[in-house]
């Protein structure tokens, strides 16, 4: 009679580097910490504003170098990846049905970017004039 | 296709008692047009290497038992084509997560256990009157609301490509939560209450990170990511409904 072992074998720590789709899964969940890191600078940002024009001018004079310019563009990547993600997953969070008829995830989702869109703009409107 | 053409498969092979580990053992098969992986394992057991073992029984993608890593992802090999996966090698393994009892078959009593865990039965407050005082009605909108729920075949892919359960083998996982949500969203239920308790609870819904490919993997379209993420608002909800003084607005 054979004997029953069964073998177990818990996956590595690197199981996310096998396939594409664990991967980006990672860069989704890594874009948090750049966000929270940007949100950092803003926190800085704004002590900064509190204690006076000097400390407000030598705060944009680091901002303003290379690295900084770097990190920002580094930190948009991951702010959109975070944005576009998250607001591709709400039709799977939240489903709204019409009779027997569940609203398409297209219907559900196009709102959201029109309302990015809109506030984005009105953003950049405030900066401009 | 050429009837002359053939494919390697590599195969992990398992012998209790006698192998440490794992090991993958080649095949070479008939490259056939209208073949699947399970086809070129049955090819393999009937005229190469009888001791090979795995499960199947329908071929048509109903009855969830020949699910197998094929690549390195999960897929029913009833429906994984060789051409589609030519020209090779393939590597056929046992569903991983799991523990495996021998070559390609997996011990399947810890998803049994989840399962029954989340009552994946209708449950009712009152005792059930006989059948002769007539059926519990629902419309066809009721119906709509868990149909997609109540479509899953069992066949574990889901939890073999869900890193959180690789990592956390107490986690419910999404084949199970997906059948909570099936029963709670129908209207002759009363269990919500019942099931409340397993949902919100450490190994629940707040375990899943939403990787979503228990959704991507899934060969009949149940979605258990979106199942959780909706039973995470309703755990969500219900935690606030727990507070002294709110009124409960839920179904029970």
């Amino acid at each position: 009679m054979t004997v029953r072992k069964p073998y177990y074998e818990r996956p590595s720590s690197t199981w996310w580097l096998k396939r594409w789709p664990y991967r980006f899964f990672m860069l989704r969940e890594i874009s948090s910490v750049f966000i929270a890191g940007y949100g950092v600078l803003l926190v800085v940002l704004a002590m900064q504003v509190y204690r006076g024009p000097s400390h407000l001018a030598d705060y944009v004079n680091f901002l303003d170098s290379p690295v900084m310019f770097v990190v920002h563009a580094v930190v948009l990547v991951f702010a959109l990846l975070h944005t576009i993600t998250f607001f591709n997953l709400t039709p799977k969070a939240m489903v709204v049905r019409i009779g027997e008829k569940k609203l398409s995830a297209v219907m559900m989702v196009t709102p959201i970017y029109v309302a990015w869109l809109v506030v984005s703009a009105l953003v950049a409107l405030l900066f401009l004039l | 296709m050429s009837e002359n053409t053939t494919i390697t498969l590599e195969v992990a092979r398992y012998r209790p008692g006698v192998d440490e580990r794992p090991t993958m053992q080649l095949y070479e098969v008939p490259l056939r047009d209208d073949w699947v992986v399970l086809d070129a394992l049955n090819y393999i057991k009937d005229e190469v290497d009888g001791t090979l073992s795995y499960r199947w029984s329908c071929r048509m993608g109903v009855c969830g038992s020949c699910g197998m890593m094929v690549n390195g992802v999960p897929k029913l090999t009833c429906s994984a084509f060789l051409r589609d996966l030519a020209p090779g090698p393939i590597r056929v393994e046992a569903l991983q997560h799991f523990p495996i009892e021998r070559d390609l078959v997996t011990v399947l009593d810890d998803f049994i256990d989840k399962l029954e865990s989340v009552t994946p039965w209708i449950v009712r407050d009152e005792p059930e009157p006989p059948p002769e005082d007539g059926e519990y009605k629902q419309t066809p909108a009721e119906l709509a609301t868990f149909k997609q729920y109540s479509m899953c075949i069992n066949c574990m892919l889901c939890y073999s490509a869900c890193p959180v359960y690789g990592q956390e083998p107490e986690f419910i996982g999404p084949a199970a939560l997906a059948l909570a949500q099936r029963y709670n969203l129908d209207s002759r239920d009363e269990g919500n209450d019942l099931r409340a308790m397993v949902i919100g609870s450490q190994n629940g819904v707040w375990d899943c990170t939403f990787v979503n490919e228990c959704s991507e993997v899934c060969p009949k379209h149940v979605d258990p990511a979106g199942a959780i993420q909706q039973l995470k608002l309703v755990s969500a909800v219900e935690w606030f409904e727990n507070l002294p003084g709110v009124p409960s607005r839920r179904k029970k």
